[in-house]
């Protein structure tokens, strides 16, 4: 009898809520009843709610069962886990799930599937195809299936991808880059680590397909610290893809070499922002540049650079081996593909869900999320991050579209989703917009670094209701001078939630005193 | 924590080529190992990768996890950012506080306890992270445990 596969992920959000001690009970039961089992540790599907999901391979049928604390273990296997026997925490086949089925699984088609150690299981499940048919169609047709693409940077500012990297290609330098912008400090966001984690062979293969496009013959991950498990797995990944080959000189006999260096950040916000990124790169201050020149022409250390979110570059295997229309035959508009939208916060059936643009807000709110955790009505949604504004109820029924946000003033930036019940208070939300402003600036534009600080002041004088018109003026002002004079996005959108609180939640900086938590 | 050492500071270094822009590299290594960067290694480290002592002090002081005080045995991280706060991370930060019995940036005894903004696991908020491990949907109870359980492994 062969041994039954029993797949534990082993991803931070999964482990996070006990998904170490259920494999290790897993393994512990196993030996004492005798039962010969293969334990898996796989990324995760991205059901948040569901962990820790554990499956069990019955006859080729993936059974599910969710939310497993180990002390369900011992009754798992008395209930007959390795034949996907019932029990109370028992889903169904884990293909028949509503919340996975119904997604358009891009670039996120492997996140849970298989085994993201394991270069057998990749390479069973396309790996590596992308970039050998890269090898055989040559540079410029990649480079062509990424402009068709209409892939837009995921990383949050959505700028055309095969732009930035046909002006990288364009530009003669003995030496380019391919810079990975892992840096994901967006609350609300955690797709970049979910494909690391799950993945992460596959944005190897996506960075070696962006270097042979441009001419680039290293890369470098910028990782943040606050993903100390990322580090382990995505490091190991490098190692094994180094090992057989799929990174140094000459891979696959193609004469083309790559290599990717890990970086760790050191727990700066605007490092996450490209030109802080590069100077962090390069073991400086993570001060962000003036730009021109852009990164493209002259970034690390000087060359021209290709500085690309983790989701963008995974995008793209799948874009150079099923073709470009396919691509951009989902989304609407202007906003072509899929983006992975993360549901978090106060929210019933938190996770990943990625998605053809188009979809409302709404509708992965309801639809997917169920609403919110607490059960109470929503108040207001914060998408793209702590610099994204905060979308009133009223207005969920805008579609996922760069376009479409722009708008409302809004943006959808890197797809992170956090949503808020009723009892928050918005007064204390925008406070919050420029103390972490203050806190995270790196220091270099006036706006930002002592605009934050006013900012902070002037709220405070609004919620203790201190001639509360005159500075409701004076922060309007205050949001224009940051909008138009900051260096970067940090000190220049991080009115967008300030100027949403005054818009649509303007009351709630009279009522703050009492609301106070 | 060992304290750091100029042996272990020089081959860290080496490890690392020596490479002046591998800096924050570096002090990230010495940071995970040992809690925190102490002034005799900023000098160090300036001899050692050929830069000034106001180059290698000013990344130490930008970067958030280059800690210059020594840190507490345990180092506990409760995620202050928008996704937590939609989960009441406010309250449980609060209650941390109480039952601790000391204040966000303090190292009492053998804890550090410190914000941080985001840990990427904002579908089960709030989260807290305690000696590099992320914990998440923390109410009081679990911290509780948690606490006891990073207490017991002493």
């Amino acid at each position: 009898m062969s041994r039954t596969k029993i797949y534990v992920p082993r991803e931070t959000t999964a482990v996070s809520v006990g998904a170490d001690e259920v494999a290790l009970e897993i393994a512990r039961v196993a030996k004492k009843t005798g039962t010969e089992i293969e334990l898996i540790r796989n990324g995760s599907w991205g059901a948040c709610w569901l962990e820790p999901l554990v499956e069990v391979d019955v006859d080729g049928t993936r059974i599910a069962y969710a939310n497993v604390a180990a002390d369900d273990v011992a009754s798992l296997f008395e209930s007959g886990l390795v034949t996907g026997g019932e029990h109370k925490r028992r889903l169904g086949p884990i293909m028949e799930i509503p919340y996975l089925i119904k997604q358009d699984r891009w670039t996120f088609w492997r996140c849970g599937l298989t085994n993201p150690l394991s270069l057998q299981d990749f390479e069973q499940h396309q790996g590596f195809k992308a970039l050998q048919k890269a090898f055989a169609d040559g540079p410029e047709s990649v480079l062509k299936a990424v402009e068709d693409s209409g892939l837009r940077g995921r990383g949050g500012a959505g700028f055309p991808t095969g732009i930035k990297w046909r002006t990288v290609a364009k530009t003669q330098s003995e030496q380019k880059y391919i810079a990975c912008n892992a840096d994901e400090g967006d609350s609300g966001t955690f797709s970049d680590r979910m494909l690391m984690e799950g993945d992460p062979l596959g944005l190897i293969e996506g960075m070696a397909i962006a270097g042979f496009a441009v001419g680039a013959s290293r890369g470098y991950i910028y990782l943040r610290s606050e993903y100390p498990l990322t580090h382990s797995i995505l490091s190991r990944a490098i190692d094994t893809a180094r090992g057989a080959g799929w990174l140094g000189e000459n891979i696959d006999n193609s004469g083309f070499d790559f290599d990717i260096e890990l970086h760790i950040g050191a727990g700066s916000y605007v490092c996450g922002e490209e030109t802080a990124m590069l100077e962090s790169l390069e073991g400086k201050r993570g001060i962000v540049r003036s730009k021109p020149p852009l990164p493209a022409h002259a970034g690390l250390f000087g060359k021209p650079t290709v500085v690309n979110n983790v989701v963008t570059l995974a995008s793209v295997p799948n874009i150079v081996k099923l073709g470009a229309e396919r691509y951009a035959g989902m989304g609407v508009k202007r906003s072509k593909g899929t983006l992975a939208f993360q549901l978090a916060g106060n929210i019933k059936r938190g996770g990943l869900v990625e998605k053809a643009f188009g979809i409302t807000l709404r509708e992965l709110i309801d639809d997917w999320g169920g609403g919110t955790a607490s059960g109470r009505p929503v108040k207001a949604v914060q998408v793209g991050g702590p610099l994204g504004a905060y979308i009133p109820a009223e207005q969920l029924d805008v579609p996922m579209d760069y376009e479409a946000f722009v708008g409302i003033g809004a943006m959808i930036g890197h797809g992170g989703i956090v949503v808020f019940d009723d009892t928050v208070n918005m007064a204390r939300q925008a406070r919050f917009a420029m103390e972490f402003c203050a806190i995270e600036s790196c220091g270099k534009c006036t706006p930002c670094r002592i605009g934050s600080t006013r900012g902070v002041e002037v709220i405070d004088k609004m919620i203790a209701g201190k001639d509360r018109e005159e500075n409701y003026d004076l922060l309007v002002e205050l949001c224009d001078t940051m909008e138009g004079a900051s260096l970067c996005a940090m000190g220049g959108m991080t009115p967008y939630p300030v100027r949403s609180v005054l818009n649509y939640f303007a009351e709630d900086f009279a009522s703050s005193d009492e609301k106070q938590v | 924590m060992a304290r750091i050492d100029t042996k272990t500071t020089s081959e860290i270094v080496a490890a690392h080529g020596a490479k002046p822009e591998l800096l924050v590299q570096v002090l990230a290594t010495i940071v995970k190992r040992f809690g925190w960067v102490p002034d005799d290694t900023i000098r160090q480290l300036a001899s050692e990768l050929n830069l000034s002592r106001a180059d290698v002090h000013g990344v130490v002081e930008y970067y958030e996890d280059f800690r210059t005080a020594e840190p507490g045995k345990h180092i506990v991280k409760i995620c202050q950012a928008e996704a937590c706060q939609a989960m009441g991370s406010e309250k449980l930060t609060r209650y941390a506080e109480k039952s601790l019995a000391m204040s966000l940036h303090d190292t009492e005894k053998d804890i550090t306890l410190e914000p941080v903004y985001c840990l990427g696991n904002c579908a089960c908020s709030p989260a807290v992270m305690i000696d590099g491990k992320t914990f998440g949907r923390v109410d009081e109870k679990r911290f509780n445990e948690i606490i006891d359980h990073m207490r017991g492994s002493n």
